[in-house]
């Protein structure tokens, strides 16, 4: 008992062979994981290869046609695209307008207290609560936004209703909401940038701006490629503010994939032709996660 | 790195005024000048630029407020829309507080993601314990089959989930709303490494003590690991309560429907009454907001030591 190696507690052997203490632990998270996360991606990639429906139908087997189908599908293309349009529409002011927050808000002005608020509160919003404020923002006759460019005499935007406009209405209010986190990553990863380096170019008579470009902007590479990647993979799954802002609309010019997975499935009731989607939406995220990694493994030789 | 401290320290001592003023004695906590230097010019535009970008991202919700203390009448008044004719209101609040839905989703996310957090945080700690200090066979592949399912979009899962819910008879359930929630690899994986971190002299002592795994788990580690488990359960609260694709999916019945479920699902029934659309904003935002201001400390560390997910 007194010895560290012998084991302090009783029980069977058999039992303990079976289901070994490190496994006991486990095993709660074990079984939630094989029930929601193994099995739907199994069950989803078999729905995929039938014609599974919502409608009281025996689902049958039809091969890779869902594929087929989905690869001929213009609507699916189109969707992808605007995934692909919204993530560079807004990983870029949501990575820059976040480094550009934290830099004036390390500065130590006074109030970080107010401005901590300022920029991350939105991000606790739920998102049917930006929803319906930025509807109302936008609402061409009464919004506040058009309201603002009548006084600088712009004519009215239709903000969520011109086609080339919306999926920019769309990004803007996303950068609103979001980019609090990515501020907060930021700023912590200015906090620890280490000291020695500003005294150092303080000796060597270094100017404020010689200091950002030569030590801050630098010392934060890291930081700015993995809030990137973060930012990427958050951008690819858009659905929530984009189907409460606009369903998609007008005319499916903002619709995303995600959209389209839930409109096929869930409004169309062919769940097996969503799944072979969902899955060819999978595929892009871990092409997107590979080619992001190799680069950011490049970057660190 | 103290021993290149020291010289740079004694070298910017003797350097009189200028190398004085720009070190950094000043506390980390209130930030410091490095970034933008210690001109007075330079300070008080960067206090400008950041004034106006706060204020730029307060307008929004400042306008949602001012709206639901005006009249219907006055929130749809084109000519003086900027300050109500006929003042402020309270009815916009009342009228949505009385028809009651809204306390009630309130209530729904509330108990929703309280059970998520509770699970989440314990299951992911449990199995963040078996990989870091038990030894049992799978366990490694168990482990990197953790770490590919970050990987995973939820996005993916919610035809199979639904599909799941039908066979299992659990539409329409809190059950159904809150399992598929609970299961979060990246937790795991972060508080893995963190038990990792943490020194196992304690634990040996207790283990000639005769203490079993559970005992070192549980009164060892976790009193150990409180702030990490702290960060853990803020972020994940808050991604359960704001979540809303899923808890969108699985309810079809307003009596089970989440606050961000709920109150975009009304919309359409408000017509065009904006007062009243956005007092169920505001109550709606309410109560992570004034969280947020009683522990805006422990909310921001949260983020910065979950966000990245461990990297």
């Amino acid at each position: 008992m007194s010895s560290p190696h012998a084991s302090p507690r009783s029980g069977a052997p058999s039992v303990r062979r079976l289901l070994p203490p490190g496994l006991l632990f486990a095993l709660p998270f074990l079984v939630l994981f094989a029930l929601f996360m193994v099995w739907p991606l199994v069950q989803g990639l078999w729905m995929s290869l039938t014609d599974t429906s919502l409608s009281a139908h025996t689902p049958g087997f039809v091969g890779l046609d869902n594929f087929t189908e989905a690869f001929q599908d213009a609507e699916m293309w189109r969707a992808l695209g605007h995934t692909v349009w919204f993530t560079v529409l807004s990983t870029v002011p949501l990575v820059v307008v976040a480094l550009g927050m934290a830099l004036l808000v390390h500065t130590g002005l006074p109030g970080q207290w107010v401005w901590r608020l300022a920029f991350f509160a939105p991000y606790l919003l739920p998102v049917g609560v930006v929803s319906l404020l930025w509807i109302w923002l936008y609402q061409p006759d009464l919004g506040l936004f058009n309201h603002l460019l009548d006084v600088v005499g712009i004519g009215p935007v239709g903000w969520l209703s011109d086609e080339s406009v919306a999926m920019w209405a769309v990004a803007l209010t996303t950068l609103w909401w979001t980019v609090g986190f990515n501020f907060l990553l930021y700023l912590a990863a200015l906090q620890a940038v280490p000291d020695h380096l500003y005294e150092a170019a303080a000796i060597d008579g270094a100017g404020a701006w010689r200091r950002l470009w030569s030590i801050t902007l630098p010392q934060l590479s890291r930081i700015t490629a993995v809030v990137t990647v973060l930012q990427v993979l958050a951008s690819l799954k858009v659905f929530d503010q984009i189907y409460l802002l606009t369903k998609g609309g007008p005319n499916g010019s903002t619709r995303p994939v995600v959209e389209y997975v839930y409109d096929v499935g869930f409004t169309g009731y062919r769940l097996g032709y969503a799944s072979a989607i969902s899955y060819i939406f999978f595929a892009l995220v871990l092409l997107a996660s590979a080619a992001q990694y190799a680069a950011l493994r490049r970057r660190e030789k | 790195m103290t021993s290149t401290d020291l010289p740079v320290r004694t070298s910017s001592a003797s350097r009189a005024p200028r190398a004085a003023r720009t070190a950094p004695a000043r506390s980390r906590l209130r930030g410091n000048h490095h970034v933008l230097g210690d001109s007075r010019l330079g300070r008080v535009l960067a206090l400008a630029v950041l004034a106006v970008l706060a204020l730029v991202w307060l307008v929004p919700m400042l306008w949602a407020v001012l709206t639901a203390f005006k009249s219907e009448q006055d929130a749809s008044d084109p000519d003086h829309w900027l300050w109500p004719r006929h003042g402020l209101t309270l009815k916009g609040f009342s009228t949505v507080w009385e028809r009651g839905d809204l306390p009630l989703w309130m209530l729904n996310s509330f108990l929703i993601a309280a059970a998520v957090t509770v699970v989440t945080v314990l299951v992911s700690a449990m199995a963040g314990y078996a990989f870091s200090r038990t030894l049992f066979a799978g366990r490694r592949v168990l482990f990197a089959l953790t770490v590919a399912a970050v990987l995973v979009p939820p996005q993916i899962l919610i035809v199979p989930w639904f599909r799941q819910m039908l066979t299992l008879h659990l539409v329409d359930t809190y059950a159904a709303v809150i399992l598929p929630q609970t299961v979060a690899p990246v937790m795991v994986f972060i508080l893995k490494k963190h038990f990792d971190s943490l020194p196992r002299e304690l634990e040996e002592a207790a283990r000639i003590d005769g203490a079993g795994h559970w005992r070192i788990f549980w009164s060892v580690l976790l009193p150990l690991s409180r702030p990490m488990l702290a960060a853990v359960a803020i972020f994940v609260f808050i991604g359960a309560w704001n979540n809303f694709l899923w808890p969108f999916v699985s309810t079809s019945d307003p009596a089970l429907m989440t606050l961000p479920v709920g109150i975009t699902s009304v919309k359409d029934a408000y017509g065009i009454q904006y007062a009243q659309t956005m007092a169920s904003a505001v109550l709606a935002a309410l109560p992570l907001v004034v969280v947020f201001l009683f522990f805006q400390r422990q909310i921001v560390k949260s983020v910065a030591t979950t966000g990245l997910g461990g990297q």
